[in-house]
């Protein structure tokens, strides 16, 4: 849900139901770094709601757009993060057992 | 050394009530007030409407407050326009070595980049967040997905059936936490959580019978299964196991353990009702439409076959149905597939002034998990080398060195005292040079060292990514959300 003010786009909360700390902080993190942002942050208003606060201050475009690229981005990253894992294990499983041999041609 | 401090920065114009003379007046209107305070926390900028306030590290080119706390125009009214005197009295901010850029001073670079761990408390914690950060350097913090891409890397270190150990290089510790956050609590897998006891005659309580089951890891392939929902438990969303053991009279103790638990593919056998009709199947307390020996390749059964539920003395039985649903680790723990999942950043050891000889065998001994280790110079010097910063556990050992020292050298001070009747100034002094640092414990803030172990449902690369793909879903909410 957007708590916003009608006249002034470029500034406004998202109140998020059902999320904590993991999206909060990833998304604070993401706005934070785009340079379109004057201030981000977020709180969680009482520990045993499941709800936090997002607060997004633009520098001009609306505060709903510059939100969704940072969940867009988050996104993104996720699938990067995904793919280079999979080749990671990929490249780990398949040099495995050339430094098995290895080890046993050591220990011959 | 650098300096802590902050500069205020006063951009505010109101100073021509203080000032009669009018050739001074655009001075005055340029001038601007440097004043240094000394700073407690962590790195940080903040900004209101007429102050800016720009917390770092000064370099010790900055360490004459006099210099800073004098108004720039004063000084260049009073040696004339181009301040040439000694270098103390014309240092400035302006003065400082032009940086190429795109690139922050050193102390600045270290400060975002690294976690750098005093003998008391880790400093700049917090690093820089906001993307103009520097701005008023010509430094942009912004980091693009696109930039992420190319810089981030993953490096498999170990992995074996239900642990595995691997760097994540070029990832903010929000991001990192996430994953470790999500593994713990938000990947699903099964669980024990309804016990129909029909028999019960151990010491163990049947609530605490029940509890222990629900603990005890299954070998089920969670993605195979959906959450229960109107508490109608189908072969979609349950699975069935049946324990019935008995210690006969007069016979040893029994020691129930989990591999006795029998997987019923076909459902409960339990009987709510005699069937309406002879030759129908009677109603149990699940429904299920076909049997699950086909979802699977393997039996769903328990992972491990040692874990001991009960024990049962002669004549003791236990008889009883359980039935285990999906669910996450912030319900109940028992729904956590990992044993642990957990990272820390790599260690970063760096000796500030060579140890040889002697301090470099005592440094050795110093460090418990030996990161450091001793070079041969060949002329039959030695020199320590940091060989496995890796290791380092910031136990701070290293770092204690010179803090030994002065109690030492203090305490003979004390002795000399009382027989002399006096302090000797010399070895006083000395004992201050020894109190400067000679190693740094820092920690290279976006390189982690993730640590997954596996309870068993899942092997641990499944659970990573399918921890990666659980954000890109709350994401993927959020966003049809708000549209
Ligand atoms: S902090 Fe402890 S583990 Fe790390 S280098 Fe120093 S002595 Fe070794």
């Amino acid at each position: 849900m957007e708590h916003g003010s009608v006249t002034d786009s470029t500034s406004s909360t998202f109140s998020i139901m059902e999320e904590d700390h993991t999206l909060a902080n990833s998304v604070r993190f993401v706005l934070n770094q785009d340079p379109r942002v004057a201030f981000c942050g977020y709180s969680i208003p009482h520990p045993a709601d499941k709800k936090v606060n997002i607060r997004v201050q633009t520098t001009g475009d609306p505060a709903k757009d510059v939100m969704k690229d940072a969940l867009q981005d988050l996104m993104v990253m996720g699938q990067h993060v995904r793919g280079t894992f999979d080749k990671a294990v990929a490249d780990f499983k398949s040099n495995m057992p050339a430094e098995q041999m290895d080890v046993d041609s050591n220990h011959q | 050394m650098a300096r802590q401090g902050y500069v205020i920065v006063d951009y505010s114009d109101d100073f021509s009530d203080t000032v009669d003379d009018d050739s001074d007046a655009e001075d005055a209107r340029r001038r601007c007030h440097l004043t240094l305070a000394p700073r407690r926390d962590g790195s940080g900028v903040g900004a209101s409407s007429s102050h800016r306030l720009l917390f770092f590290d000064l370099p010790s080119s900055l360490n004459t407050p006099a210099a800073c706390l004098q108004p720039r125009s004063e000084r260049e009214v009073r040696q004339g326009s181009i301040p040439k005197k000694d270098p103390e009295s014309s240092m400035d901010i302006d003065d400082a070595p032009a940086q190429p850029r795109n690139k922050l001073p050193d102390h600045l670079e270290l400060q975002r980049t690294r976690v750098v761990c005093k003998a008391d408390a880790p400093t700049h914690t917090e690093g820089f967040q906001y993307s103009g950060a520097f701005a008023a350097m010509g430094v942009d913090n912004s980091v693009s997905v696109e930039k992420f891409c190319t810089d981030f890397k993953i490096k498999i270190n170990r992995l074996t059936e239900d642990d595995m150990e691997f760097d994540m290089i070029g990832v903010d510790a929000s991001i990192a936490n996430a994953f470790r956050r999500i593994l713990i609590a938000e990947v699903p897998t099964m669980a024990i959580e309804k016990v129909l006891m029909v028999d019960n005659t151990s010491v163990i309580a049947d609530e605490v019978l029940s509890h222990r089951l629900g603990l005890i890891p299954l070998d089920a392939d969670p993605r195979l299964f959906d959450y229960i929902s109107n508490d109608t438990p189908s072969e979609r969303n349950t699975i069935v196991y049946k324990l019935h053991v008995s210690c006969a009279k007069g016979s040893q103790r029994l020691t129930v353990k989990s591999g006795q638990l029998e997987w019923l593919p076909e459902g409960s056998q339990l009987t709510i009702a005699s069937p309406a009709q002879p030759g129908e199947k009677p109603k149990t307390y699940t429904s299920f439409g076909q049997s699950q020996k086909k979802m699977s390749e393997r039996p769903l059964g328990v992972k491990y076959e040692d874990i001991t539920i009960a024990r049962l003395g002669p004549g003791q039985a236990i008889e009883l149905e359980a039935h285990a649903v999906k669910g996450v680790g912030k319900v109940h723990a028992k729904w956590s597939p990992v044993a642990t999942a957990w990272y820390r950043m790599l260690p970063e050891v760096v000796l500030l002034k060579e140890f040889t000889d002697g301090d470099a065998e005592q440094l050795v001994k110093k460090c418990p998990v030996n990161v450091f280790d001793i070079e041969e110079l060949g002329n039959g010097k030695k020199r320590a080398v940091v060989a496995k910063p890796r290791a380092c556990t910031l136990c701070r050992e290293c770092i204690k060195v010179a803090a030994d020292k002065v109690k030492v050298t203090k305490a003979k001070v004390d002795d000399k005292d009382k027989a002399d009747g006096k302090v000797d100034e010399g070895k006083a002094e000395v004992d201050d040079v020894e109190v400067e640092p000679q190693i740094e414990l820092r920690r290279v803030r976006d390189h982690f060292i993730f640590t997954i172990e596996s309870t068993g449902a899942l092997p641990p690369e499944v659970l990573f990514k399918e921890a990666v793909k659980i954000l890109e879903e709350k994401c993927e909410r959020v966003i049809s959300e708000l549209s």
